[in-house]
């Protein structure tokens, strides 16, 4: 029976072993990461048809309507219609635009989004590369698409593209210091920065309850302050001003239609999926289940149960936030996010050299409480009503 | 507390969401071509010819009068009288409109040729789905699309139906007394003229021409 | 000389070459950061994980940014003005070939070329980390104070900014 059940998590790398027993040493290597490659592809493209259709459905029924419920049962083909609905719609460039960057500019957002995947371990032995900084890879990826907007923004040579992409190239550069900021802590607990030894060492269980770096008072808040972040980097609501549908139009993907803009849109969810399954990893233990009883269950499945958690939330945010404005946004990421993120790095500090036990947990709670607590009553905008002066009319 | 209103805007839309499963008041959505919105009593889009009992033709109420074609603001219904009569509601033989055409693109629904008709016979349909593929002809309803019956009637306008209705029915009731006291009277005189008759007869022959008596009954 | 360095040194000089070249400049920053990125794959291709990523973190995801930031506040898209021939095409050629040949040569009378290296040594970011903070920490410390006074400089000024608009 455990070896079956062992079997059943480690299917994929033993289907892999025995395809590549088909094919001469020469070539192995590569074929092996040639198949691995489009496996991800593949995963990772249907989870964006499904993600699609879940946050059609899922915001309706927040919003107190119906999803789309015609194509497929209970809508959920929807994405092919959606698919064929790009694909055959014209490709308009605008005359004045700079054709080759228009172009390249999907290209890259999309294949930065996909390079990113490689250091990601989705379950026990599947991860594509095994770098020794796979930490810094994924961050150092991560920066690529903000050149990608950039490239959209500017070679459409209009103002809302413009604007737009000045709005996102801001909004992402600033808040990318939190990002790394808030994953520092974990890189400095596990000592290591392959994703790899991150989830092998939060994979162990003491009794039950698994040691995941989000059970921890400086994980905890590590992993708030990482999903804030993460869901400014892929400007989502509530942070999608430089997409802002009502205020300017699409902003950097304003001229781009049919399959590039369904590219720019498969790059961002994908950019999505890529941030929370490194918040995942780094945070809520990878592949490993949540507790110890459970561990029968393949770990890719856990993987993905917690990633489809994580994008539930995200639709759930979505639907209820309202969108920051643009100086709200740059002050929440240097005014707060930032000095949280610097107190998380003290108080890691602090539980890693206290000696194990209760008053390790008061002391480090309450340094990430309180701060947290000051900062945002400090930083609350407290608006001052005024009698108004009229300029012109009297 | 940091971070309320937050929490509370999440648990709404979590209600929401999880509300609009089981409750028709947090999914409120029709979806429209199986299902229809429900409407008012009152509501009203276009006109359309009422006729009483099963055939369309012979139970229009409509006599042509005409008064309705006058009236309308923006002049949206042309009617041709026809030549000869046909008996309407009451018995009595009445013109009915050979055509009657209603250009439902011009008509505003201002409802005024109801108003003014004496005879209750137009009044307004609730079918707003009247779309067509030809912008002129497919939006010129003729008698035949406007003549619907009273029994349609009453499901659309149940009060103002209820209330037209016992209108015909006191009319049709003093209408069927009025007949009957003119045959009791016509009775009554035939019976007074031919003892009348038969008094004058005996007594003389030659002078008087018997005149018919209750000449021109109803 | 393998494949993969001779690819990776193309991919580097032309990007570099045509960042010289372009005339627009949003190219010119473009393939500029073609050549950095090259630069970056010739580290890793090297074994040098740590220092590769970095390059690219601050190198194209920071100094790029900030190159390509600076052309869209300020720069009006003008059009391309064919080029000219002047005499400074000729001086400056022969300064270039004079550097070049003077690196070339440096290069050539190195021990690279005589490959007499030592072997490679494996580098962790363990090691980069304890060598931060045992043997370079002054320059560390110093770097970060320069850091700090180039920070409070940039929030000065636009902070200066900001209250004159008041």
């Amino acid at each position: 029976m455990n070896l079956k059940l062992d079997q059943l998590d480690q299917i994929f790398v033993i289907l892999n072993n025995w395809l590549l027993g088909y094919l001469p040493p020469v070539v192995r290597p590569l074929c092996s990461s040639i198949l691995a490659i489009a496996l991800i592809l593949v995963t990772f493209a249907l989870l964006f048809a499904i993600t699609t259709v879940l946050e059609r459905k899922g915001l309706g029924r927040i919003q107190n309507r119906f999803g789309p419920n015609r194509v497929g049962p209970c809508g959920f083909l929807q994405p092919i219609a959606d698919g064929i609905k790009s694909l055959t719609k014209e490709d308009i460039v605008p005359n004045p635009a700079d054709h080759v960057v228009h172009f390249l500019a999907p290209v890259l957002l999309v294949a930065a989004a996909f390079m990113a995947y490689a250091v990601l371990p989705i379950g026990r032995n599947m991860i594509l590369v095994d770098m020794n900084a796979g930490v810094l890879y994924f961050f150092a990826i991560g920066s690529l698409m903000e050149l990608a907007v950039f490239m959209a923004g500017w070679s459409s040579r209009s103002k809302y593209s413009l604007l737009g992409a000045m709005r996102a190239i801001a909004q992402m550069i600033s808040y990318e210091v939190p990002l790394v900021l808030a994953s520092i802590v974990v890189i400095m607990q596990s000592g290591s920065l392959s994703t790899v030894s991150i989830v092998n060492m939060q994979a162990t269980y003491t009794g039950i309850w698994p040691h995941w770096f989000v059970f921890t008072p400086w994980g905890f808040a590590g992993f708030a302050l990482f999903m804030i972040a993460a869901t400014a980097e892929s400007n989502r609501s509530p942070f999608d001003l430089p997409e802002g549908e009502s205020e300017i139009i699409a902003g950097y993907y304003t001229e781009y239609s049919g399959f590039k803009f369904a590219l720019f849109f498969l790059g961002e969810y994908i950019g999505m999926f890529a941030t929370s399954a490194m918040a995942i990893t780094l945070f809520l233990g990878g592949w490993s289940a949540p507790f110890s009883f459970l561990t029968w269950i393949p770990s890719y499945f856990w993987f993905f149960a917690k990633l489809l958690t994580i994008i539930l939330t995200f639709i759930w945010v979505r639907g209820t936030l309202p969108r920051l404005r643009m100086d709200q946004l740059m002050n929440l990421a240097w005014e707060f996010m930032l000095p949280m993120t610097l107190l998380n790095l003290l108080t890691a500090g602090v539980w890693h050299f206290m000696p194990a036990g209760a008053l390790r947990w008061l002391i480090c709670g309450a340094m990430v409480v309180v701060p947290c607590i000051l900062l945002s009553r400090g930083l609350k905008q407290r608006k001052k009503f005024q009698v108004r002066k009229y300029r012109f009319s009297e | 507390m940091v971070g309320k209103g937050i929490i509370k805007g999440m648990v709404e839309t979590a209600r929401n969401f999880l509300g609009s499963y089981v409750s028709k008041q947090r999914l409120t959505t029709i979806q429209y071509p199986e299902e229809r919105a429900p409407q008012i009593e009152a509501a009203r889009n276009f006109p359309f010819l009422v006729f009483d009992g099963t055939d369309a033709e012979q139970g229009l109420r409509c006599v042509a009068c005409q008064i309705c074609e006058k009236e309308c603001p923006p002049k949206c219904i042309f009617i041709e009288k026809s030549k000869d009569k046909k008996p309407d509601a009451t018995g009595k033989m009445q013109f009915y409109p050979a055509t009657f055409n209603i250009d439902i693109s011009v008509c505003m629904s201002c409802q005024i040729c109801v108003e003014v008709c004496p005879f209750d016979s137009i009044k307004m349909d609730v079918v707003y789905d009247l779309s067509n593929n030809d912008r002129f002809a497919g939006l010129l309803l003729h008698k035949q699309q406007l003549a619907k019956s009273n029994e349609y009637y009453n499901t659309i306008h149940p009060t103002e139906a209820a209330a037209v209705d016992a209108h015909f029915a006191e009319e049709r009731a003093k209408a069927a007394a009025r007949v009957k006291a003119a045959a009791e009277a016509k009775l009554a005189a035939e019976a007074k003229a031919a003892t009348d008759a038969k008094a004058k007869s005996e007594t003389t022959l030659a002078d008087t021409q018997a005149q018919p008596v209750g000449g021109g009954t109803r | 000389m393998n494949v993969s360095f001779i690819l990776l040194a193309i991919i580097t000089v032309v990007g570099t070459a045509a960042a010289m070249g372009m005339r627009n400049a949003v190219h010119c920053v473009l393939a500029l950061t073609v050549g950095l990125a090259g630069v970056a794959a010739l580290y890793l291709q090297l074994g040098a994980q740590f220092v590769g990523f970095t390059q690219i973190m601050v190198y194209v995801g920071a100094v790029a940014i900030l190159a390509v930031f600076a052309i869209m506040m300020t720069h009006s898209p003008e059009p391309a003005k064919p080029p000219t021939f002047s005499s400074f095409w000729t001086v400056g050629s022969v300064v270039a070939a004079s550097v070049f040949a003077v690196l070339a040569w440096a290069i050539h009378s190195s021990s690279l070329a005589a490959h007499t290296l030592p072997p490679q040594p494996e580098v962790t970011v363990q090691q980069i980390g304890d060598a931060l903070m045992h043997r370079f920490v002054l320059p560390l410390e110093l770097m970060g104070l320069l850091l700090t006074a180039a920070l409070i400089g940039a929030v000065v000024i636009a902070m200066n900014h900001r209250e004159e608009i008041k």
